[in-house]
């Protein structure tokens, strides 16, 4: 099943084609309408006719986050502010949050490729979209949303949090796909459980998640425990929003990204340049669409892969590996770099033990530790010592024989550690204070 | 011949074990016996209650992981070398014991003493043969 076939499957030879022709465009208007870029270009000597082929964007300037902040709010829009008819702006968790703005063409871009999306992941016309991503500046609510619409979906906006009356609706209205972080939907299944509602047994059948980072062993905890297909979805407010990429039902396999609207690239992150087809390194994003605010090599910071063979769902669009963290969130833990997502998996193999687990880095005498706190629930509770204590050291030791870090692990009470309505909290660096 | 027990996971911070006690003390739950075992980070309360479902309830409801368990009461003569007796059988008999703590009561003129085995029905078979008072789990909650 696809939303729009013609171009979801477009040979690449064509595809590319079309993604020259529009960075072309792209490259003339932002350096007619937007100052920084004018100036990046003089100042490095480029001319926005350089580029005669997708080869020769590696030699454009990229653009950071911090250009964001530095021109904020509207420094880096192309468009008129009359054309604008949205505003978002990321969570801004280091100063001041990244302003986006749309006009009505990106809108209907996003809606389309928010409805591709949900079709790519088993979502179709007549669906229930129960939608718990937050409503307001941050673009995973509204996204959703209007894509959702488009697709011609009934969706029911929930937005995040008020955990009883999600389940309560859920199971009235027959919700059939949900929408919100991984995280929250584990959530909502121990709360569905403390409600004494058999999650399982509801209507729900996929369920798209996104805006965290999360593991393939996560997936399965989570389609166990609600019975639903479970897929992942990429975006961020820089690029778009939600619905950048997506899984395929079919495979589950890498997020097709559509590249249609954007062009990918995987890059070292030390050295800037563009690392080989499968291996890890940085996504940097360059929007050929948007008018709003188009962004040449954006640096996402996040760190995965990307192959362009061909997947059994006949698409011809690229595919994204799932993000394994992000190159500004990985902890460096006595020189060793670390991903929360890395321990999840390794605490998510071990049996009974429940996907709410809190890192705690520190330094004691000039040398770092790594605390993992792990909740005991009744899977995992014995009431003799030697099996939790000796449960502890079988995790302790996974730890050090797959990331070479000694860490201690501490087992705590249920529901201890704080639940999240929204992003999981997973790292307290007390390094940093 | 087996009584039931219950175990609590309790994290090693001020105040926990007075808020297990102080939930029992307020549905009425008598405790009969108890052990603490613990280590620098956690501790396992193990009791052994008049009403263990009570129990049990109310400390799930505090937010507490609480499991049951069963263990065996003993009838062991008070004098000296009278531990050392069933010990011995158990020995003989290759039954390990994992842990056991003693009763608060006495039974007669008897201590009891609660013995946690891997394998239980094997130690219990072995203790009646050998003459032991195994104490049925009705009598234990209402001494």
């Amino acid at each position: 099943m696809y939303f729009n076939e013609e171009i979801e499957t477009l040979p690449r030879q064509a595809l590319e084609a079309l993604q020259l022709k529009r960075l072309q465009g792209m490259l003339e208007r932002i350096y007619a309408n937007v100052p920084f870029y004018r100036e990046t270009f003089t100042k490095n000597g480029i001319n926005p006719g350089d580029v005669k082929s997708l080869d020769d964007l590696r030699r454009m300037p990229f653009t950071l986050k911090q250009d964001m902040r530095d021109s904020y709010p509207y420094g880096l829009f192309a468009a008129n502010m009359e054309d604008i008819v949205r505003i978002h702006a990321s969570s801004g968790t280091t100063g001041k949050p990244t302003v986006v703005g749309y006009t009505q063409k990106d809108i209907n871009t996003w809606t389309e490729l928010i409805a591709r999306s949900f079709v790519t992941a088993g979502a179709h016309r007549g669906d229930i979209i129960h939608n718990a991503y937050g409503y307001g500046l941050f673009t995973g609510g509204l996204g959703a949303h209007y894509g959702a619409e488009n697709l011609g979906a009934s969706v029911i906006p929930m937005s995040g949090g008020n955990t009883k009356r999600q389940i309560l609706i859920m199971k009235d209205f027959g919700s059939t796909v949900l929408t919100c972080t991984p995280s929250y939907s584990l959530y909502l299944a121990e709360a569905a459980l403390e409600e004494g509602v058999d999650i399982r047994s509801l209507n729900l059948r996929v369920g798209i998640f996104g805006a965290e980072p999360w593991s393939e062993s996560m997936r399965q905890e989570i389609q166990e425990k609600l019975n639903i297909s479970a897929i992942d979805i990429y975006g961020l407010s820089e690029i778009m929003g939600p619905g950048v990429a997506i899984e395929c039902q079919e495979a589950k396999c890498g997020l097709h990204i559509w590249e249609d609207h954007f062009i990918p690239e995987i890059i070292n992150p030390e050295t800037g340049e563009r690392v080989p087809e499968g291996e890890l390194g940085e996504l940097v994003i360059t929007t050929i669409t948007k008018e709003g605010i188009p962004l040449l090599r954006y640096r996402t910071r996040d760190i995965t892969s990307i192959t362009y063979e061909p997947c059994i769902c006949g698409r011809s669009h690229a595919r994204i590996a799932r993000m394994s963290g992000r190159s500004d969130d990985m902890l460096i833990i006595r020189g060793v770099n670390v991903f929360p997502s890395q321990i999840e998996s390794i605490l998510m193999q071990v049996e009974g033990v429940e996907p709410h687990y809190i890192l705690i880095v520190d330094r004691k005498d000039n040398l770092d530790s790594l605390e993992v706190q792990v909740e005991v629930g009744e899977r995992l509770f014995s009431d003799e010592v030697k099996h939790l204590q000796s449960l502890a050291a079988t995790i302790e030791k996974q730890i050090k024989d797959l990331l070479g870090i000694t860490c201690k692990v501490r087992l705590v009470e249920p529901k201890t550690i704080m639940r999240s309505e929204g992003k999981a909290k997973r790292v307290i660096d007390n390094r940093v204070r | 011949m087996k009584v039931e027990q219950i175990s609590i996971f309790i994290e090693n911070k001020s105040g926990r074990l007075a808020e297990v006690a102080t939930a029992l003390g307020e549905v009425e739950v008598n405790i009969r016996a108890l052990s603490l075992a613990d280590t620098s980070d956690f501790g396992i309360l193990r009791l052994i209650v008049n009403d263990s479902e009570k129990a049990k309830q109310i400390l799930k409801e505090k937010g507490f992981t609480v499991s049951k368990t069963e263990v065996v009461a003993i009838e062991v003569p008070d004098r000296p070398g009278g531990l050392a007796e069933i010990l011995h059988v158990l020995d003989q008999d290759g039954i390990n014991v994992e842990y056991m703590y003693a009763f608060v009561e006495r039974c007669g003129g008897n201590a009891v003493i609660i013995f946690r085995f891997d394998e239980i029905d094997k130690a219990i078979h072995c203790l009646v043969e050998r003459g032991f008072n195994v104490l049925e789990g009705e009598r234990l909650y209402q001494m």
